[in-house]
């Protein structure tokens, strides 16, 4: 299984890489040519990221396209990428959006103001480098830097090409997530040493048969601060309420491409990680500490669809509405079973498409008119008729009607939290209330922005829609229609990987049980 | 009673390195004065000359193990990789100097003599086996960078700068002798593996005397936690880093430092492993140590944000990075982790190098002729006016940082490596915790060349030298971020604690 001749996976890894290469060797002054490049380059990763779908096999559990090779021997650490059908989803959600990011900034008017174009291009393709990263690495050494070189991009994205107050944002993202990195780092390190080994499949196989366990013995042991370790590391990128506070100031600072992948891939990580490291790693203390964390999921829910409804800045309501849709991720995989992880992931991929396209169209409404206030739109559906009925399909799927997206991940996140052993009908009661908040503060939004009268005089005469801001929307359509009519095969995609992971998980219920009164 | 060693019971070819660059210093110093000083850039090439020879001398004989001098020198890998580093300091920074003594009026060529005297001394502080040979070599790295400091005189700063730095570094050298005095007088030798037999029968009747011992290592910390910049012996540190000359502040931040790690190291593990208290227990010294790394740690970090002035930034950075290397130290004193302790401080020492002599580059590169314009806010707008140097600087400050990919990360990871194995867990917490903060003031650096508004420095300073001086230590800082395996292929050779096998 393991090989050291050609990998796709590591291909696609480094595609982005030879990208940025290129980039480097083009001058400052060709534009179109250092565009073109950085488009073609996450283009042909995403066509590259659909022969890894093409060439994976649903019915196996286990890691595929595995590569491995040394890095640093004498501390056990090695280059070790690979995916599950969990890997394979984000894998392809990344490459996604990339290319819509990417395409989007094209004729921003930023760069009008900034400049550095080459700049901006290279730290896109940089970022998708250590995205990908995150998500095919199998190393704990290597996925932590994967998962840190991702801040370096971001923050100079937010820093130069963000709004008004950019600066103050950008330290804030840097600090307050790296705060929540530096104790992983620890904790990697001490389940590093504890089990002579960085590979995480082959510490995963070593709980199961048994050469290798964590010390637990109640909310408060050696296990449990190894899982909190991860655990906040990955619930400050999600957010979890309430680390969520850099999220809002960095979305609205960021530039529209920028929103764009943080909410569309960057949120990702953290609950990716919930999935791939705290649960089948601290399998004991996920179980033990699931009820806390799903409670902070709910209030999660709850209040950032409340915060949302409160919003008078339409960038800062699709930030917060962010916090309440990734509860519900965070919520399905707390639940530990089958339905709630599946749905969890399914969920993650929508909310990537969603909330990224609600960020575009909102990016759209500020290239136009400058301003991000609801209360200076009105109308513009009669301005720009195209425009708004993409935008309320795109709202709509967000909200979660059937038929949609949206209405499929939270259905099951749903069924998975009302049907689990540790969660169970208050959880999925209160949740359910997120579900209605939503459709109050989307169609408030909604009416707010598009409905009514076109009163306003600079709304009258907005600029329609450019062709490369039609190219970003419709793959953005055509994945809101694709995954609301036809799931299956992106569960199918994920069935065997979850179901191994719940069998693992399932397996320590009842020693926590007798741990944890 | 004394008998006079024969010639060849010295092994003399051992110290080779050091003694063939004492001896070039000497002879540069004398034919220095027949250069006439319109091509004073022959005593430039001279002195890298003689700095290249010994750096192929030392690869040469990285692999030995041997005494010399009776045992009171050695050239083992500890040796020869430290020796890398304190050349390549060395390298790094007498390029960095040509161009600025010229602008700043100052060039003389008893200069890079002094860098040369003070090189050997960091390079017998790395071979020394002795607390005698440790002295001698601590005293000649120091009296030239006493000298060196006060270079810019009669400039008050500079003065200022080599007085103070004079008066401490006396203090300390005193502490470091009355300690080495009651060492000896516990054990009756100043050699390092001979103390470490005495120690067999500490405590006991006839044996060495439990009290003396911890007073003389614990005077022997104080007196290297000086040369180190270790709190609460750190104070002159920003005063005399910020008088200096610059070159000369690039050059003492990192070789001093790695001279006094290098002692310190040696000492502690070759000597004293088994100071305990009671059997079986972490040596006694590492409570001392834990404490010293964590408060050079926190005060390093935190006092660090405060300064406005970049050279002064960069110094209790430097405090807060012998912290970290401090912390290795400490995790040193538990049975059976000291070799890769010292690996770890080592990786460190050289990631350490690159990254700060290429941040003290980049700063020496906006400084103006009178030594003004070292301040953060000099900084604004360089991404505009001089983006390469400005992408290198952002690598430089994310690599002190400890940002993945850089090598300051390879060097906090074996450090925080190290630290958990031997189970000092809050103090590995207290490291990580540090880093957030000191990415605060790394990251103003940043915001300062990119996100502000500024026109930008032109930064005159970058000559071609000092140009490459950047590029060296940027291609250093990621090409041991990246492939670290390059470094640690020679640091796993490294194996100081051999003796306390049976």
């Amino acid at each position: 299984m393991e090989n050291t001749g050609f990998s796709l996976l590591t291909l696609v890894l480094f595609l982005p890489l030879v990208g940025f290469t290129i980039l480097l060797f083009i001058r400052e002054q060709q534009e179109s040519a250092i565009k073109w490049t950085a488009f073609g380059t996450s283009l042909v990763t995403f066509v590259a990221s659909l022969l890894l779908w093409i060439g994976f096999n649903n019915q196996e559990a286990g890691l595929q396209f595995v590569q491995r090779g040394e890095w640093l021997p004498s501390y056990g650490i090695s280059y070790y990428v690979g995916i599950d059908g969990l890997s394979l989803l984000m894998v392809i959600l990344t490459t996604f959006i990339m290319p819509i990011a990417i395409l989007s900034s094209f004729n921003s008017h930023i760069f009008h103001e900034r400049g550095r174009v080459k700049l901006y291009y290279l730290f896109m393709l940089l970022l998708e480098w250590a995205m990908i990263g995150v998500f095919v690495a199998q190393d704990l050494v290597i996925f932590y830097i994967f998962w840190e070189v991702t801040l370096v991009p971001m923050y100079f994205l937010i820093g130069i090409w963000g709004a008004e107050r950019r600066i103050y944002a950008a330290i804030k993202f840097f600090l307050y997530t790296m705060a929540g990195s530096i104790l992983m780092l620890l904790a990697i390190l001490y389940v590093g040493i504890q089990a002579g080994t960085f590979a995480v499949p082959e510490i995963i196989a070593g709980i199961q048969n048994g050469t290798i366990s964590f010390a637990f013995d109640g909310l408060f042991s050696t296990q449990s601060f190894l899982f909190l370790g991860f655990f906040i590391a990955f619930a400050i990128k999600v957010p979890i309420w309430p680390l969520h506070s850099w999220l809002p100031d960095a979305h609205v600072q960021a530039p529209t491409a920028g929103s764009v992948i943080l909410a569309g891939v960057l949120l990702k990580m953290g609950t990716y990680g919930l999935v791939r490291f705290c649960l089948p790693l601290y399998p004991e203390a996920s179980v033990a500490w699931a009820p806390v964390i799903a409670v902070l999921a709910v209030i999660g829910i709850i209040y950032g669809a409340w915060v949302s409804y409160a919003q008078t800045d339409v960038k800062k309501l699709v930030a917060y509405s962010s916090v309440s849709h990734l509860g519900f991720v965070v919520l399905g995989i707390f639940a530990l079973n089958a339905q709630g992880i599946e749905g969890g992931i399914l969920q993650m991929v929508n909310h990537g498409i969603s909330t990224g396209g609600l960020f575009l169209l909102v990016g759209m409404l500020y290239e136009r008119r400058h301003t991000k206030d609801i209360a200076a739109y009105g109308g513009i559906w009669k301005a720009l008729p195209l425009f708004g009925a993409i935008s309320l399909v795109v709202t709509l799927s967000s909200m979660g009607l059937p038929g949609l997206n949206g209405f499929i991940g939270e259905f099951t996140i749903l069924l998975g939290a009302f049907g689990s052993d540790v969660l169970g009908f208050f959880y999925a009661m209160f949740a359910t209330i997120g579900v209605i908040l939503a459709a109050v503060y989307m169609l408030y939004m909604f009416q707010k922005v598009y409905l009514g009268e076109l009163d306003k005089e600079e709304n009258k005469n907005l600029p329609p829609l450019m062709w490369n801001e039609i190219a970003v929307l419709i793959p953005i359509l055509i994945a809101i229609f694709l995954i609301g009519l036809q799931p299956a095969p992106f569960f199918n995609t994920m069935n065997a990987s979850v179901g191994e992971l719940v069998a693992h998980v399932g397996q320590f219920v009842t020693t926590v049980a007798q741990a944890v009164p | 009673m004394f008998e006079a060693p024969s010639f060849s019971s010295l092994n003399l070819d051992v110290a080779l390195p050091g003694i063939f660059l004492a001896g070039w210093a000497t002879l540069l110093l004398i034919v220095d004065l027949f250069i006439p000083k319109e091509r004073r850039r022959l005593t430039v090439w001279l002195a890298l000359a003689g700095i290249a020879v010994t750096f192929v001398l030392n690869l040469v004989m990285y692999n030995r193990h041997e005494e010399a001098f009776k045992g009171m020198f050695i050239a083992d890998p500890f040796s020869g990789f430290l020796n890398i580093v304190i050349l390549l300091t060395a390298i790094m920074g007498i390029l960095l100097s040509v161009d600025y003594l010229r602008r700043t009026g100052i060039e003389r060529g008893e200069f890079y003599s002094l860098i040369l005297f003070t090189t050997v001394g960091m390079i017998f502080m790395a071979g020394a086996n002795d607390l005698i040979s440790v002295f001698v070599a601590l005293e000649l790295l120091s009296i030239p960078l006493y000298v060196l400091s006060a270079f810019r005189a009669p400039d008050l700063k500079s003065e200022e700068s080599g007085l103070k730095y004079f008066i401490m570094g006396a203090f300390a050298s005193a502490f470091f002798v009355f300690g080495a005095a009651m060492v000896y007088g516990a054990t009756g030798t100043t050699n390092l593996p001979e103390i470490f037999s005495a120690l067999g029968g500490l405590g006991q009747p006839g044996g060495p005397s439990v009290f003396l011992m911890i007073l003389g290592a614990g005077l022997i910390i104080v007196g290297l936690g000086f040369k180190v910049a270790a709190v609460p012996f750190h104070m002159w540190t920003p005063d005399v880093y910020e008088g200096a000359p610059t070159p000369v502040t690039a050059f003492m931040s990192v070789g001093a430092k790695a001279g006094g790690f290098a002692a310190l190291l040696r000492i502690l593990i070759v000597g004293l492993p088994i100071l305990t208290v009671n059997e079986q227990a972490a040596a006694a010294w590492q409570t001392t140590l834990w404490l010293i790394a964590a408060a050079t740690l926190i005060l390093g970090n935190i006092v660090a944000i405060s300064q406005s002035n970049v050279k002064r930034m960069l110094a209790y950075s430097s405090i807060a990075h012998a912290g970290y290397i401090l912390m290795a130290v400490a995790a040193a004193g538990t049975p059976g982790i000291g070799d890769q302790a010292a690996q770890a401080a080592l990786v460190y020492l050289l990631s350490y190098m690159f990254t700060n002599m290429g941040a003290f580059a980049i700063a020496l590169s906006i400084e103006k002729d009178d030594g003004s314009g070292t301040g953060i806010d000099d900084f604004k707008g360089l991404g505009k006016s001089r983006p390469l140097m400005a992408a290198m600087m952002s690598v430089f400050m994310l690599s002190l940082t400890g940002i993945p990919l850089t090598a300051g990360f390879m060097g906090k990871w074996l450090v925080f490596q190290a630290a958990i194995q031997a189970n000092l867990i809050p103090l590995a917490i207290i490291g990580v915790l540090t880093s957030v903060v000191s990415a605060f003031y790394y990251a103003r650096i940043i915001i300062n060349m990119y996100f502000g508004e500024g026109e930008g420095d032109s930064a005159e300073g970058a000559t071609s030298y000092v140009r490459w001086t950047v590029y060296v230590a940027f291609a250093g800082t990621v090409l041991l971020g990246v492939a670290p395996m390059l470094v640690t292929t020679l640091t796993d050779r490294v194996s100081l604690a051999v003796s306390m096998l049976p």
